[in-house]
């Protein structure tokens, strides 16, 4: 027997109550929608999961009104301590029915279930607490005294990461005295709608969170309904850009964050075995959908052989498959239709002259998968080198100075992250100085944390998630015109430009 | 058991570019990539998430096992004592006669002779189900003593019939960046190994990395050990905190893999002391597997280095097959 076959370790489902059909969660309660309802299946074995509902102009219309019934008489009203309260009531229930969410996660989305478990669910719930904090703190956001939250938020959120966006979104929302309505992904809504019981349980007042289901015309109405007063979109760079557009001439506030093709820059004194390490998490956690993913590889050419012989031992120990097996390291890729899109860019990649290897693994039979792919000899011309791929694909480029490093990095039409490896502190400063990237991580890769702000250059979107500049984004400084025309020391009166 | 041909001198002289004195080793191993502590440890941590159930928890505990030196080494030892400690080896399970023999049993030098005696016709190569006799030598656990002393501990150990000879290097030595010194040290008492007959003692080299402190250390005191020919490189004494831990283990495991790219030669690695627990050994085997290769997971490749280990490795066992846990009084003290 081989050892490193390990025996079967699958997570139990038990402890998942999934309903056959839900909802729309408008005002505290659950109802039917007026679209036509929609099937959630896993992608690990395309099986039926839920019926979920589709929410049309009219429900939208109806999310929206409550939100604003609910910022009007008791969410704006509310002391930002008592806010506080129910936000740390919403993280604790989030840790307590962790093991819960970390399943549905997985079965949702195709995520391996050691990533839903270690690092989903648990930045959850570190989200919540995060912002819980602030929310009776909001006079030391940097705004000025007593800043005003900006009313309805409408935020839409993609399927690579459903809860913890959610969280991204609605944990800074919340605290700074918003109300919001939320549209989860067309193929991962079944967290969010858990989520929903929780706010329940919670007690959270009716119409403070509402979160309706659907795809993207749904999402359209949502960002376009007249009644909003920010809106926060996480997803692709075209998307993005379409709302952008829809929100321009509005008084709406916007923040995007949107796609990345992040560089990982490996110099030539780096910690070789933790760089391997680095390179893997950076491309293959989450399968590569993950928008600050290090999908462009930038090895010094003097360490390249070795580098790129390292990485194809260590892919050949990753084992994909069942997503809630809790040895499985790749899971599945979320929708055919993503599968597809990396089938394409991959044959692209090919024809275009880069040399493909593919990790041995067996595929399985249903579902959708792919195979963790390293393509080296890319060059920066070359589309795998340009375009966000967002699976498990890696595109190996070279450089042989620190300043071709940088110049070879910049040059995407993204800016999300990046990442350094060496073992020499002042390259590591020098360098970050000069990426135009919104997070550069040094010697580590993918690590989050809710008081770390988010947020990319370019096309890779606009405005802050996490930290003080991501509560600053749904916060208006109280009272400008006062604030500009008063003399020093003078008090500002609070509301009163109202 | 003879030793693997690895021949120290003419290899670490190419690699070196020069004889291996001071200037030489220091030049290559600080020519070593660096080691960035947070991502070894995470690395570390990631691999003792992994989860071994049913079948693959029966075989690993079976092998854990296979892999025991188990160890008595206190002031207060003595015959009946390392009599007991032979017996304990020999019948593991007394509940079980099917349960598989440690590896080896492993005492001071002057404990050999009893050992040896104890053991009888048990006492062999545990490749082929027999029971090794490793002795501690070299001024264990300090190792300041003089060199000839450090040889002469050696030679007696062997002579008694010690089949493994786990050294210590000098730390003091190695701390001051006097390599060369180590490393004569390591070949002379590789030299001091071999027997009569031309064979020789399997030769451990202890780098107490609970001493060394950084990870950096640790890798180049892994390096110096292999390339003076070190059949086996040892995180501990046990008389130090903190002895083995996963990522030490994880690290001079990776140096093994490398090594073994380079010269294509396999050394051995042997995590001693505070390992108590079914569920961390579990743990140094999912990290040899899946660093080096599962191939590692034999006797004459990996070690584990631990007493306490054993029982609690045989209620794991016993849980096994009965489906409840008992307690401590359903498996022997040795």
């Amino acid at each position: 027997m081989s050892f490193l076959e390990y025996a079967p370790a699958p997570e139990s489902q038990a402890i998942l109550n999934l309903r056959s059909e839900y909802g729309l969660f408008i005002d505290g309660e659950f109802r039917e929608g007026h679209g036509t309802p929609f099937a959630s299946i896993s992608p690990a074995t395309e099986k039926h999961l839920a019926t979920i509902a589709h929410a049309d102009a009219a429900d939208v219309d109806a999310a929206v009104a409550a939100a604003r019934r609910a910022y009007d008489r008791t969410w704006s009203r509310m002391s930002g301590a008592d806010r506080g309260k129910y936000l740390f009531r919403i993280a604790r229930l989030v840790q307590e029915r962790s093991r819960e969410l970390a399943v549905a996660e997985s079965l949702d989305n195709g995520k391996p279930i050691k990533e839903s478990r270690d690092v989903d669910v648990p930045l959850v719930a570190a989200w919540f607490f995060y912002y819980a904090g602030w929310a009776d703190k909001l006079d030391h956001v940097g705004l000025g005294a007593s800043p005003a939250p900006l009313g309805v938020a409408a935020q839409v959120i993609p399927w690579n990461f459903p809860l913890l966006m959610l969280a991204w979104k609605i944990a800074p929302a919340l605290a700074a005295g918003n109300t919001v309505v939320l549209k989860p992904a067309e193929t991962t809504s079944l967290t969010a709608l858990l989520f929903a019981e929780i706010v329940q349980q919670a007690d959270l007042p009716p119409g403070v969170v509402n979160i309706i289901t659907g795809a993207g015309e749904t999402g359209a109405a949502l960002v376009g309904h007249g009644d909003v007063d920010k809106v926060a979109f996480t997803g692709s760079t075209s998307v993005g850009r379409a709302i952008a557009r829809s929100v321009a001439g509005t008084n709406k506030k916007l923040t995007l964050e949107l796609g990345g093709k992040a560089a990982n820059i490996v110099f030539d004194d780096a910690p070789i075995d933790q760089a391997i390490e680095g390179i893997v998490n950076g491309i293959f956690f989450n399968q590569g959908h993950v928008c600050c993913a290090g999908s462009r590889l930038l090895v010094q050419e003097s360490i390249h052989d070795e580098v790129i012989d390292r990485l194809k031992t260590r892919l050949s120990t990753l084992r994909l498959g069942d997503p809630l097996d809790k040895n499985t390291d790749i899971g599945a890729i979320n929708s055919a239709e993503q599968l597809e899109r990396i089938r394409e860019l991959s044959d692209v990649g090919e024809a275009e002259g880069a040399e493909r290897w593919t990790a041995a693994c067996t595929i399985p039979e249903n579902g959708f998968w792919y195979a963790p792919t390293i393509f080296t000899n890319v060059s920066t011309s070359h589309r795998i080198a340009r375009e966000e791929i967002f699976g498990p694909v890696l595109s190996v480029l070279t450089f042989r100075t620190p300043a071709e490093a940088i110049a070879k990095a910049n040059n995407t039409p993204y800016g999300l992250s990046a990442g350094i490896w060496t073992d020499k502190g002042s390259r590591i400063l020098a360098v970050a100085d000069k990426l135009r990237a919104g997070v550069v991580w040094a010697n580590t890769f993918n690590r989050f944390d809710p008081s770390s702000p988010f947020g990319g250059y370019k096309e890779s979107g606009y405005g802050r998630e996490g930290g003080r500049h991501g509560i600053a984004a749904y916060l208006k400084t109280a009272a400008p015109a006062l604030v500009a025309a008063a003399p020093a020391r003078k008090t500002v009166t609070k509301g009163a430009t109202k | 058991m003879t030793s693997t041909q690895i021949v120290p001198g003419e290899r670490a002289v190419a690699l070196l570019g020069g004889e291996a004195n001071d200037a030489n080793l220091r030049r290559y191993m600080h020519g070593i990539p660096g080691v960035d502590a947070v991502g070894l440890e995470q690395r570390a941590a990631g691999l003792g998430t992994r989860s071994i159930k049913t079948t693959s928890k029966a075989w690993a505990l079976d092998r854990i096992i296979g892999l025991i030196d188990l160890t008595t080494l206190e002031g207060a030892d003595t015959p009946g004592k390392v009599r007991s400690l032979v017996a304990k080896a020999i019948t593991p399970d007394a509940a079980d006669p099917g349960c598989p023999r440690v590896a080896a049993v492993c005492v001071y030098g002057d404990m050999v002779p009893h050992a040896v005696q104890a053991l009888g016709t048990a006492h062999g190569d545990p490749d082929q189900g027999k029971i090794a006799v490793a002795a501690v030598a070299t001024a264990f656990p300090s190792g300041r003593s003089s060199r000839s002393i450090k040889l002469e501990d050696t030679a007696d150990a062997v002579a008694a019939g010690a089949d493994e000879i786990d050294m210590v290097i000098d730390r003091g030595a190695f701390l001051a960046g006097r390599y060369g010194q180590v490393y004569d040290e390591i070949v002379a008492v590789k030299e001091a190994c071999r027997r009569a007959d031309g064979t020789s003692a399997h030769l451990k080299v202890i780098l107490e990395t609970g001493e060394l402190t950084t990870y950096d250390n640790v890798r180049r005191a892994s390096w110096l050990a292999i390339l003076a020919g070190g059949d086996f490189i040892k995180t501990s004494t046990g008389k130090v905190s903190p002895a083995a831990t996963l990522p030490v283990t994880l690290l001079m495991l990776e140096v093994v893999r490398d090594w073994h790219r380079l010269s294509g030669e396999k050394v051995g690695v042997k995590p001693a002391g505070g390992i108590r627990a079914s569920k961390d050994a579990i743990k140094y085997l999912v990290t040899v597997a899946e660093t080096v290769g599962e191939e590692w997971l034999t006797p004459h490749l990996f070690r584990f280095g631990a007493s306490s280990l054993l029982n609690d490795v045989l209620l794991q066992r016993q849980k096994m097959t009965t489906g409840h846990y008992s307690g401590p009084d359903y498996v022997t003290i040795d």
